[in-house]
């Protein structure tokens, strides 16, 4: 993380982002319960759908307004030429901006990536890393290693594709996985390597609580990018062991949003009676469980 | 806000004080205000706002009595140099939003981080005094009268913008003028004009824009200002021309080479203006806040708009130029600026020098008192959110350092009360009422960054690496 948000941001101020049609999905809930709207922002090649098969109903019925955002290119949302990443974090920050009340911030995968750098173009209520995605020249190393025949391709600006079995655990049948696969598609080339190679973000602004969340069995994001994620916000990362990468597609897909929505709870009513940092009392809110420390998780 | 709760115990002139503790008090919820409490809440503070209209959005909210706004204005600057930072204007919105948007907009960001439970509406704050230990009395009153109140406070953070107490000039004769004399705020409605001759005295936006008007409704327009300007239309190269300024600011050119690229592509995009009549400008671009208008060069290429120079004074019937010439216009309308007032405190507080203008450190702290502070006072060659957004980002890291870190707190502080006053302008303003807090928002912004990293957290020495945490299904 870059120590500083820079305030002089000529390049925003003369290059603003070319606006597009955004596609929007969202759930919300039977009553208001004054809690804060959850924005779900999907990584690279997801669009909103990823989260409208479970999450955002599962968030609406716990009673979280919840939405998910396509990024340009993805989805139902519109493409745009020569996208940035920066072009993507002023999706997230634009929906987000326009929810009625501060919203929290989810991102998976690369989306992850998008979320910590809209963290420090939006005071969000807390921000979420799911599986993060957050980049550097590891992420392309174990990327090669796993998955040669799909990842070479990105390394040269052609679209990333990732196989079914990084994706998912062995839990889900062979042609929901396929199924699923088949409908993800190419993120733009130059922010895929933008991923690689970019800027550190800068602080979040208004210092919100930030859990990471992830599995020690995905095949994409490393038990130790994890780690390193969550250190880097000053947390523990929450593991759910025998998931694959898109944790809100997998079998067990109920488990991590029920620990991230329980989490909210906690952090926000919290910060309510007074300014704290959450994720300080990260340990207190770990859903009850057996835990354990072993490395024997790792894939 | 239950201050019956928290009986009191502490007087000030045989009235009871009531102790707010470390609640810090905001005046006013225009743009300024709102930033001020948004942020001061972000850094954890307790807030109350005592707003003297019943709505938010201060100037930019046309309900309320003093709003300068009318029914035609837009911005003058574009999106991106016109939001918060932090809270990015719809992309559906235009480059150029209306007054209208504007106010929605503020609104919106008063709902979207709820503010407005901060907020004592219709309440009017009477006297500001100091109270010993760096802490402040505030008496309020509402704003139709009523009792008096007197609440403690830890520190005051002064919004109260400065484009709602009008200035108007007096010339010789102007009482026995039998046409109407009024003052750009009076002026709201395109049908004020029609069927009318209408003179428009003063050559900064919103006297331009009037003059636009009135070439569009008023029966004769005549525009009288001091001294040629350079009109800056609002897209050049095609795009919105305060984004065009920011390439050259981005590539760091120096200020000679941007004045001299301006004027070359205003001579390319606008023209040689004296051919209409306008007098040559005397300066250099950038050397007076930016004229943003399209529209006025286009009526006065098509006879719409007569230019004529300054007044010198009124007759029963005519205005006289100081060119000897005279016109008998029927409204005179002074879009002659505002000037910025801070009744409800003594100027020695605020170091108001004799020919009154405040002397702030950055225009934003009073030099005498720590946890006083002024928001949105500076007149900026942009929109004037990103840098009240910054400001009252540093009041609120200022406020929190002094109970953190009271070392730091006081190396800084020594910094600020022995900093001398600067301009944050590059070239040489030339003189005005106004021309003293009007600032380059880059040069604002990066003396704004230096006093943020100053006041910045310092990281802590060992991070935490707290063990991961397994959860098995």
């Amino acid at each position: 993380m870059a120590s500083r948000t820079r305030i002089m941001r000529p390049a925003e101020w003369a290059y603003p982002t070319r606006p597009v049609r955004r596609e929007v999905l969202a759930a919300q809930p039977e009553t208001d319960q004054g809690k804060p709207p959850v924005l779900f922002v999907p990584g690279f090649g997801h669009g909103a759908w990823v989260f409208a098969e479970f999450w955002l109903g599962h968030a609406a019925a716990r009673g979280f307004p919840a939405y998910a955002v396509s990024l340009r290119g993805h989805g139902g949302s519109e493409s745009a030429p020569r996208t940035t990443l920066r072009a993507y974090v002023h999706d997230v920050v634009q929906v987000a901006a326009g929810l009625p009340r501060q919203a929290v911030l989810v991102g998976h995968g690369a989306g992850a990536l998008v979320v910590t750098r809209a963290l420090a173009r939006y005071p969000a209520r807390a921000g979420v890393l799911v599986a993060p995605v957050l980049g550097g020249l590891g992420t392309v190393g174990a990327a090669l290693w796993r998955n040669p025949l799909g990842t070479l391709p990105a390394i040269f600006g052609g679209p990333l594709r990732l196989s079914r079995r990084q994706l998912f655990s062995r839990e889900v049948p062979a042609e929901v996985a396929r199924e699923y696969a088949a409908r993800l598609g190419p993120a733009a080339p130059l922010a895929q390597w933008q991923v690689l190679v970019h800027r550190d973000a800068e602080p979040p602004v208004g210092d919100p609580p930030v859990l990471v969340v992830g599995s020690p069995d995905d095949r994409v994001v490393s038990r130790s990018a994890l780690q390193r994620a969550a250190t880097r916000y000053g947390g523990a990362p929450l593991l759910f062991p025998g998931m694959g990468h898109d944790l809100m597609l997998d079998a067990r897909r109920r488990e991590p949003i029920d620990a991230i929505l329980d989490w909210l709870d906690k952090a926000l009513s919290s910060a309510e009676r007074g300014p704290l940092i959450g994720y300080e009392r990260l340990d207190d809110v770990l859903p009850p469980g057996p835990r354990t420390g072993s490395d024997a998780w790792v894939a | 806000m239950s201050e019956i709760s928290s009986p009191t115990s502490l007087w000030r002139d045989g009235r009871p004080v009531y102790d707010r503790g470390d609640t810090v008090c905001v005046i006013g919820a225009g743009a300024s205000g709102l930033a001020a409490i948004k942020n001061l809440k972000e850094y954890g503070f307790g807030v109350d706002c005592y707003e003297r209209e019943t709505g938010v959005g201060g100037a930019w909210n046309w309900r309320h009595d003093r709003s300068p706004v009318y029914a035609s204005a837009h911005l003058v600057s574009s999106k991106p140099l016109t939001q918060y930072p932090d809270f990015p204007m719809p992309d559906s919105w235009p480059d150029y939003p209306h007054h209208s948007q504007l106010l929605s907009y503020l609104e919106r960001y008063a709902d979207h981080f709820d503010l407005r439970s901060h907020i004592w509406f219709g309440t009017e704050v009477v006297r500001v005094e100091p109270a010993g230990a760096d802490r402040w009395d505030v008496t309020t009153r509402g704003a139709r009268g009523g009792a008096e109140r007197v609440q403690r406070y830890a520190a005051v953070i002064i919004a109260n913008g400065h484009n709602w107490s009008p200035k108007t000039p007096a010339y010789a004769g102007q009482d026995q003028f039998r046409g109407e004399v009024a003052h750009a705020c009076a002026y709201s409605d395109p049908a004020q004009l029609r069927g009318r001759k209408v003179l428009v005295v003063g050559g900064g936006n919103t006297g331009c824009d009037l003059a636009v008007e009135a070439a569009q409704h008023a029966a004769r327009c005549w525009h009288s200002t001091r001294r040629g300007y350079w009109y800056a239309p609002k897209y050049l190269l095609g795009r919105p021309t305060d984004q065009i300024n920011d390439v050259t600011l981005a590539l760091r050119l120096p200020l000679r080479l941007r004045q001299w690229l301006f004027h070359r592509v205003l001579r390319w995009a606008v023209g040689d203006l004296t051919r209409f009549g306008l007098p040559r400008p005397d300066h250099r671009v950038y050397e007076t806040h930016p004229i943003v208008n399209s529209q006025l060069v286009y009526y006065l290429g098509h006879g719409r708009i007569t230019p004529v120079p300054d007044v010198v004074r009124f007759t029963r019937t005519a205005v006289e130029l100081s060119d000897g010439s005279s016109i008998e216009p029927d409204l005179v309308l002074f879009a002659t600026g505002y000037l910025p007032q801070f009744e409800f405190i003594a100027p020695e507080i605020l170091n108001v020098d004799p020919a009154g203008r405040p002397r702030l450190h950055l225009h934003a702290f009073a030099r005498g008192y720590p946890t006083l502070a002024v928001a949105g006072l500076v007149q900026p060659d942009s929109g004037l959110f990103t840098l009240v957004h910054w400001q009252t980002v540093a009041m609120a890291r200022w406020l929190r350092l002094r109970e953190s870190d009271p070392q730091r707190a006081a190396a800084f502080w020594s910094g600020v009360t022995a900093a001398p006053d600067r301009r944050w302008t590059q070239a040489k303003v030339k003189d005005s009422t106004r021309h003293w807090f009007e600032v380059e928002h880059t040069a604002y912004l990066r003396a704004l960054q230096k006093t943020l990293d100053d006041l910045a957290r310092p990281r802590p020495a060992s991070q935490r690496t707290p063990q991961p945490q397994e959860v098995a299904a």
